[in-house]
């Protein structure tokens, strides 16, 4: 993991004084709410609907076990003991008072945490791939990469505001589990035939109000120009992306109104001026930073443990969980897992400060002091002793952790919606709980293999619907909250934005439709197919029929 | 007259600033240093010419446009109508680093003590701060940050150049 030396620690020392400051005239009446706003919003600090909202940055998803513990802690001191984890890799706490707050990053502070660019038109966090560094389906290690563009982007002066937010996603695998193609800069890391890394870069991508699948605009870049390339990119945007509509602000709006083909020579254009530059990366400094993800001090082990293959033989219930929450290392006898976050009854995402130091003692005890953050709102220790794996089941069992659902239809991404969030349209947390309730006999979840649902409380997109197998957008009709429901999208290699099927639906209708999907899924399905598999086979149509059976046809603006 | 901050120092601002009006009518007074909009000085040189003048540019002008070396100006201002409007960066950037621009860049508008460290290490080394905001307090804010990762004007090699790094 990458570890702040004084000069790190000097640049997080120093915004906390500056934030203390700015809190202080803020509360002395010096700054305007106007002009506070996005001073805070690039701290992290929002207000939401019942108290501020604080957002705290897990750079690329990674955490030690000290700093998980100073998250409890803060949950515990300066809220109401729980915190929430969202599909960017980030947490937030719902609670804090807003004059807490400069104590807060000062806490965060001491463990080299912060909510640096968690917010604000800025650039923000960079994410990536949760098994970075540990997936048997692993390229090249994107960390080191996340970690400088970290580092370039962390207070830039010239895109300190832009004209909206901007989201950096990396991958290095060949599954891509950072939805590189959903955000405004998506990098893949490759190797080329001659075993060179070289990065493909996408840009344009992002979901909210008109969602988009970035274009490939450089399919081959060397990593010594990665900083000068995007240093590029960012110049064109800050100076031509519309700042006249919010909604027409995003990077992906200009690459549209442009045409990629364009933008990339626009870019093209601009890079030529600093290409090779002083910003070139050195072999030095790539080497640096690629000394902090080096692997941590591994066992030689058999490829399968003889006691871990008699536990998963002797305990189907933990065989059922190696299923679906462990994932296949790249070193032998090691694995990754998944803690789901998505117990029935429990807000997607939310963990207490209680579980917090469990997770860290577990990781402690069994991975080397690390976890990790998926966007898809769970928590992973990646490098497990496949002997270990039925003591550390047994520990996630105690706190609630084990649910064996990850990929599954209850291991939904669901935002904040109504509950908290002061821009929603409809309530997200209760439906993902009474569907997840629907679903609750786990054979059956089993039976229907992979499922991604997403659901976000409105248009934003904060729980990314638009690429989900089932997507489920809040909308406000007539002062009501109804359900809005999209089939077909996904994320990965292959993203794609899911369809609008028709009208919405009441929260207490969502439950039966869910079942009326699946149970058309069910239908048609082939052996083992899978969902997203079987809707591209047969269309929306089938779905449709089902879902407004006996339904008076209602005309309604379709709003993706 | 009012105070700006040039070089670190609060000073006198010897320069009048001339705004277009609603109807984008410029009214320039007769004498002293004028500080004019980049366009209105793109229609009026000639008549500006023996006038000690300076060009503000808007977020949307292109410093790519000027039409003579960058130099020949004493002082460049950039506007920021918004401090929410970071174009004025690029442009400071720009005319710093690909136009060589060696004299006073003033940042004017809405500029406060929360926007000096990044103005000025995008290039800037004058402030008009906004008259209701102190500017006692607002010059600390250059200070806000020592330490930076990223190339800048100020401070050209990213900290990865700077950085004694253990072999
Ligand atoms: C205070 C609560 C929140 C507010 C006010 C908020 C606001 C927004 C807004 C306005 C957008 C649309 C941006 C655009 O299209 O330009 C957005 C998108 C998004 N937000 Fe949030 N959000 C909040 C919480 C969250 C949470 C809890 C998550 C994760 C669980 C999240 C993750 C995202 C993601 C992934 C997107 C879509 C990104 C994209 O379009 O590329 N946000 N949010
Ligand atoms: S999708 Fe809408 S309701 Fe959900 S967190 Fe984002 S802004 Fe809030």
């Amino acid at each position: 993991m990458y570890i702040y030396d004084d000069y790190d620690q000097k640049i997080v020392d120093q915004r906390v004084a500056q934030y203390r400051d700015q809190t202080r005239r803020y509360l002395a009446g010096e700054l305007t709410d106007e002009e506070f706003r996005p001073l805070r919003l690039q701290n992290g600090l929002y207000i939401q609907r019942h108290a501020p909202m604080l957002r705290v940055a897990i750079p690329y998803g990674h955490l030690r076990s000290a700093q998980v513990r100073k998250l409890a802690e803060l949950a515990r001191k300066y809220d109401k003991g729980y915190v929430h984890f969202t599909t960017r890799q980030n947490v937030q706490y719902n609670w804090p008072a807003l004059e807490n707050v400069p104590e807060m990053l000062a806490e965060l502070a001491t463990v080299q945490m912060h909510g640096i660019q968690t917010s604000g038109a800025c650039i923000r966090n960079t994410t990536s791939d949760q098994f970075a560094g540990v997936a048997h389906d692993e390229i090249v290690d994107p960390r080191p990469w996340c970690e400088i563009i970290r580092q370039w982007s962390t207070f830039h002066p010239e895109f300190a505001h832009l004209p909206r937010k901007f989201k950096i996603a990396v991958n290095g695998a060949v599954e891509d589990r950072a939805a590189v193609l959903v955000h405004d800069v998506g990098i893949n890391v490759k190797l080329n035939e001659a075993g060179e890394v070289g990065f493909e870069i996408f840009v344009g991508g992002g979901l909210g109000r008109t969602p988009m699948i970035g274009d490939l605009i450089k399919p081959w870049l060397e990593p010594k120009h990665l900083l000068t390339y995007l240093n590029a990119v960012l110049r064109v945007y800050n100076r031509y992306g519309r700042r006249d509509n919010k909604y027409k602000a995003r990077i992906k709006i200009l690459v549209k109104a442009l045409t990629p083909e364009v933008f990339a020579a626009k870019v093209e254009q601009e890079w030529a001026f600093e290409k090779d530059g002083v910003q070139t990366l050195t072999e030095a400094e790539i080497a640096r930073n690629h000394r902090f993800f080096t692997a941590p001090a591994y066992e030689t082990l058999p490829v399968e443990d003889a006691a871990f293959t008699a536990a998963k033989a002797e305990h189907p219930a933990f065989a059922r969980w190696v299923e679906r929450n462990v994932f296949a290392h790249k070193v032998a006898g090691y694995a990754a897992v998944t803690f789901s976050l998505k117990k029935t009854g429990v807000p997607p995402g939310d963990a207490t400060d209680a579980q917090l130091e469990d997770v860290a003692n577990l990781a402690d005890r069994f991975s080397f002091g690390e976890v990790r953050v998926s966007h898809g709102q769970n928590l992973i220790l990646a490098d497990v002793k496949q002997s270990e794996l039925f003591a550390l089941w047994e520990e996630a069992k105690r706190i609630g952790f084990a649910t064996p659902n990850i990929g599954l239809l209850t291991d939904l991404i669901c935002c904040p919606g109504g509950d908290f969030c002061a821009l929603a349209n409809a309530k997200s947390i209760p439906v993902a709980q009474a569907i997840q309730e629907r679903f609750d006999d786990l054979d059956y979840l089993f039976d229907l293999g992979e499922i991604d649902m997403n659901m976000s409380g409105c248009i934003n997109a904060c729980g990314h619907h638009h690429v989900g197998n089932i997507g489920i957008l809040g909308v406000d009709k007539n002062n009501a909250e109804y359900y809005q429901i999209t089939l077909g999208g996904r994320q990965g290699a292959d993203a794609k934005i899911g369809k609008v099927i028709g009208p919405s639906f009441a929260q207490d209708e969502m439950p039966d439709v869910m079942s009326k999907i699946i149970d058309v899924f069910v239908a048609h399905r082939e052996g083992d197919e899978r969902f997203i598999d079987v809707f591209d086979r047969i269309g929306a149509e089938p779905f449709k029929a089902k879902v407004y059976e006996g339904k008076p046809i209602r005309k309604e603006k379709a709003d993706v | 007259m009012s105070k700006v901050i040039i070089n670190r120092e609060i000073v006198e601002n010897r320069w009048t600033r001339v705004i277009a009006d609603a109807e984008g009518g410029v009214s320039v007074p007769s004498e002293g240093a004028i500080l004019v909009p980049y366009q209105y000085w793109l229609a009026n040189r000639e008549a500006l010419a023996g006038r000690e003048v300076a060009v503000c540019f808007a977020p949307d002008d292109e410093p790519e446009s000027l039409p003579v070396d960058a130099n020949t100006f004493s002082m460049i201002a950039c506007d920021f109508p918004a401090f929410t409007d970071g174009r004025g960066f690029s442009i400071g950037r720009l005319l710093r680093v690909r136009y060589g621009f060696t004299g006073e860049l003033r940042a004017v508008g809405d500029v406060f003590k929360d926007t000096l460290n990044y103005l000025a290490r995008c290039g800037f080394t004058a402030f008009d701060v906004r008259a209701d905001k102190d500017i006692n307090e607002a010059i600390k804010g250059i200070d806000d940050f020592t330490e930076f990762y990223q190339s800048s004007v100020d401070v050209p090699n990213p900290l990865f150049l700077r950085r004694p790094v253990a072999a």
